[in-house]
C-alpha cells in the first residue's frame, strides 16, 4: 500500500464534503459522501454531480488526424464528420484484444478530444504515440483538464440556466461560458442513464464548475460508488471488468461500435476472424433475487460452472442484484434460467438484456 | 460513543448480555465502514455457533463482509425484520438493526470482549 495516490483538483472539496475517500486507478476518489443508495436516487431524480477528472483526455489535431485516428478505433468515425459530433468506441490491439474505451469528440477543424479511462492512461498514450503517424499532433491535456458530469432529469435545466443557453443535442460537444466567467466544453454524454452533460474546463477551473453546480440545493455531489450502480442498471461496460486485452469487442456486445465496412484498423482481421469463426461466449445481463453478484463469481447452468460475473452491484431502483457475465452462446438467449454461487450458496439467475432500468431521462 | 452497556468484538460485533442469552449485531461504526445495508444472511434456530467463526454475512451496496460469531451457543431467535429491511442495520445498529440472538454456551467468554471505552480506542486505532 505505499502506491502514491493522484488527487483530482477536486480532492480538498470531496474532503470538506466528508466523502469517504477510496484508492481507484491510481487516485484517491470519493466512493460517497451520505451513502450510494441516496446518490443513486438522486441522479434518477434529480441531478448529480461527480467528479472525473481523473479521466484521461487526449488531444489530436492537424492534418490527417482523421484517418490516424480511423486508423485507431473499430468505429467508423465518419460518424462524427459533423463539426461537435460524439461517439463511442474502442481501441483494439491486433489480436482483437480491447485496450480502453473511449469517446471521441470532434471539437474543431482537423481537431479531436479523446476521454478515456484513468486507469488506462499511461496504456493508452504509450499505444496512440506508437501508433499515430508521427506527423500528427498528441497531447496528453489530463493533467490540466478538469471533467465534471452533471447527470440527472434536472441536469440540462440546471446547465442551461448556468450558460446562458441549451446545451448541444445528445452526443454532441460545444463550448460554454458559465456564469458568464469560465469557459468550458459541455458533452450531452455520460454514464448513468440519465439525460446531462460532462462539463470539460481547465484543471484551475475545476473547483470554480464544481461550486456552482452544487449551489443549486437540486444538485447532489455523488461518488464512485453511485457511478457504478448507475452505469451497471443502464448495462454499460466498464473496461477492466467487462472487457479487457483477453476479451474481443464482439463477444462484449460491443458489435455495434464496430464496423464491419470502413477501411483497415488496428485489430480488424482478428475481429472479422472472430465474427466469421462465430462467437462462442457472450457477455450478457443477468438479474438476481436473492444476495448480491459480484466480479469474479461463478455462474452456473444446471449446476455446471459455464462463466463468471463480469460487473455485479446490488441495483438500488430495482431492489436487487444485477450483473454482466460472460457465458457460452447457448445460454445467452434472454430468459435463460442460470445460477450464481455467491459464496456459500447458489442462487437462482435469469438472464435479462439490459438496460436493467428502461425509465430514464433519456427514454422518456 | 458507544453504548456503555454493551460488549465489542475486534471484528464490530455488539454483544447485550440478558439473562442467560445475549443479542448481537454490527457497531455504528462497522455499519458506517460498510455503507448502506442490502442484504444479510443470518443462521436459523437452532444452529450451533462457535466463537470466532463467522456465523453470516452483511452485504452493502459496495462490498460484502463476513460476520464473526463473537460468543459461542446456540440461536434462539433470528432477526427476520433484517430481510425486508436491512437498512435498519445502518439506521438503528444496536436497537432494531439487532441480528441474532444466542443461548451463552460458556459467560465466561464474556471476559474476552472489550468494553464500550476499549472498543472506541480499538476503532481510534484501527481508522
Amino acid at each position: 500500500m505505499s502506491e502514491v495516490l493522484h488527487r483530482t483538483p477536486l480532492y480538498e472539496e470531496h474532503v470538506a464534503l466528508g466523502a469517504r475517500m477510496v484508492p481507484f486507478a491510481g487516485w484517491e476518489m470519493p466512493v460517497q459522501y451520505e451513502g450510494i443508495i441516496d446518490e443513486h436516487r438522486a441522479v434518477r431524480t434529480r441531478a448529480g454531480i461527480f467528479d472525473v477528472c481523473h479521466m484521461a483526455e487526449f488531444r489530436v489535431f492537424g492534418f490527417g488526424a482523421f484517418e490516424a485516428l480511423q486508423h485507431l478505433v473499430a468505429s467508423d468515425l465518419h460518424r462524427i464528420d459533423e463539426l461537435g459530433a460524439a461517439q463511442y468506441t474502442v481501441m483494439l490491439d491486433e489480436a482483437g484484444g480491447v485496450i480502453d474505451d473511449l469517446i471521441v469528440y470532434h471539437t474543431g477543424d482537423l481537431e479531436y478530444l479523446v476521454i478515456a479511462n484513468a486507469g488506462n492512461h499511461d496504456i493508452d498514450v504509450d499505444w496512440m504515440r506508437a501508433h499515430l503517424p508521427g506527423d500528427i499532433e498528441f497531447v496528453d491535456e489530463s493533467d490540466r483538464t478538469g471533467l465534471i458530469a452533471l447527470q440527472g432529469p434536472e441536469a440540462v435545466r440546471i446547465i442551461t440556466e448556468l450558460a446562458g443557453h441549451e446545451p448541444p443535442a445528445r452526443f454532441h460537444i460545444a463550448e460554454a461560458m458559465l456564469d458568464g466567467s469560465i469557459p468550458v466544453l459541455l458533452g450531452r454524454t455520460g454514464y448513468t442513464g440519465e439525460d446531462g452533460v460532462e462539463i470539460v474546463c481547465s484543471a484551475a477551473a475545476a473547483v470554480a464548475v464544481w461550486r456552482l453546480l452544487l449551489s443549486y440545493p437540486e444538485v447532489t455531489p455523488c461518488g464512485l460508488g453511485a457511478r457504478d450502480t448507475l452505469r451497471l442498471e443502464m448495462g454499460y461496460p466498464l473496461h477492466g471488468s467487462d472487457m479487457d486485452r483477453t476479451t474481443d469487442p464482439l463477444s462484449a456486445g460491443l458489435g455495434w461500435v464496430v464496423s464491419a465496412k470502413k477501411g483497415d484498423y488496428v485489430g480488424r482481421d482478428a475481429v472479422e476472424h472472430i465474427r466469421a469463426a462465430g462467437l462462442k461466449r457472450r457477455l450478457v445481463g443477468i438479474a438476481v433475487l436473492e444476495g448480491v453478484p459480484r466480479h469474479g463469481y461463478p455462474v452456473l447452468h444446471e449446476g455446471s460452472e459455464v462463466g463468471t460475473v463480469a460487473s455485479g452491484t446490488f441495483s438500488p431502483t430495482l431492489g436487487h442484484g444485477i450483473a454482466t457475465a460472460y457465458v457460452p452462446v447457448a445460454l445467452a438467449e434472454a430468459g435463460t434460467r442460470l445460477e450464481v454461487s455467491i459464496r456459500r450458496k447458489t442462487v437462482e439467475a435469469t438472464v435479462t438484456r439490459p438496460p436493467f432500468v428502461t425509465k430514464t431521462s433519456l427514454s422518456t | 460513543m458507544y453504548p456503555t452497556d454493551l460488549r465489542y468484538d475486534k471484528e464490530h460485533e455488539w454483544v447485550r448480555v440478558e439473562g442467560d442469552a445475549a443479542y448481537i449485531g454490527i457497531s455504528d461504526f462497522a455499519q458506517d465502514q460498510l455503507g448502506e445495508v442490502v442484504y444479510v444472511d443470518l443462521p436459523s434456530v437452532g444452529d450451533a455457533l462457535a466463537a470466532g467463526e463467522t456465523f453470516g454475512e452483511i452485504e452493502s451496496v459496495k462490498s460484502v463482509s463476513e460476520l464473526f460469531a463473537p460468543l459461542s451457543g446456540a440461536v434462539v431467535e433470528v432477526n427476520n425484520e433484517l430481510d425486508k429491511s436491512p437498512e435498519m442495520i445502518n439506521s438503528d445498529p444496536y436497537g432494531a438493526g439487532w441480528m441474532i440472538k444466542v443461548a451463552l454456551a460458556d459467560p465466561s467468554q464474556l471476559d474476552d470482549l472489550m468494553s464500550a471505552g476499549d472498543y472506541e480506542s480499538f476503532v481510534a486505532n484501527e481508522a
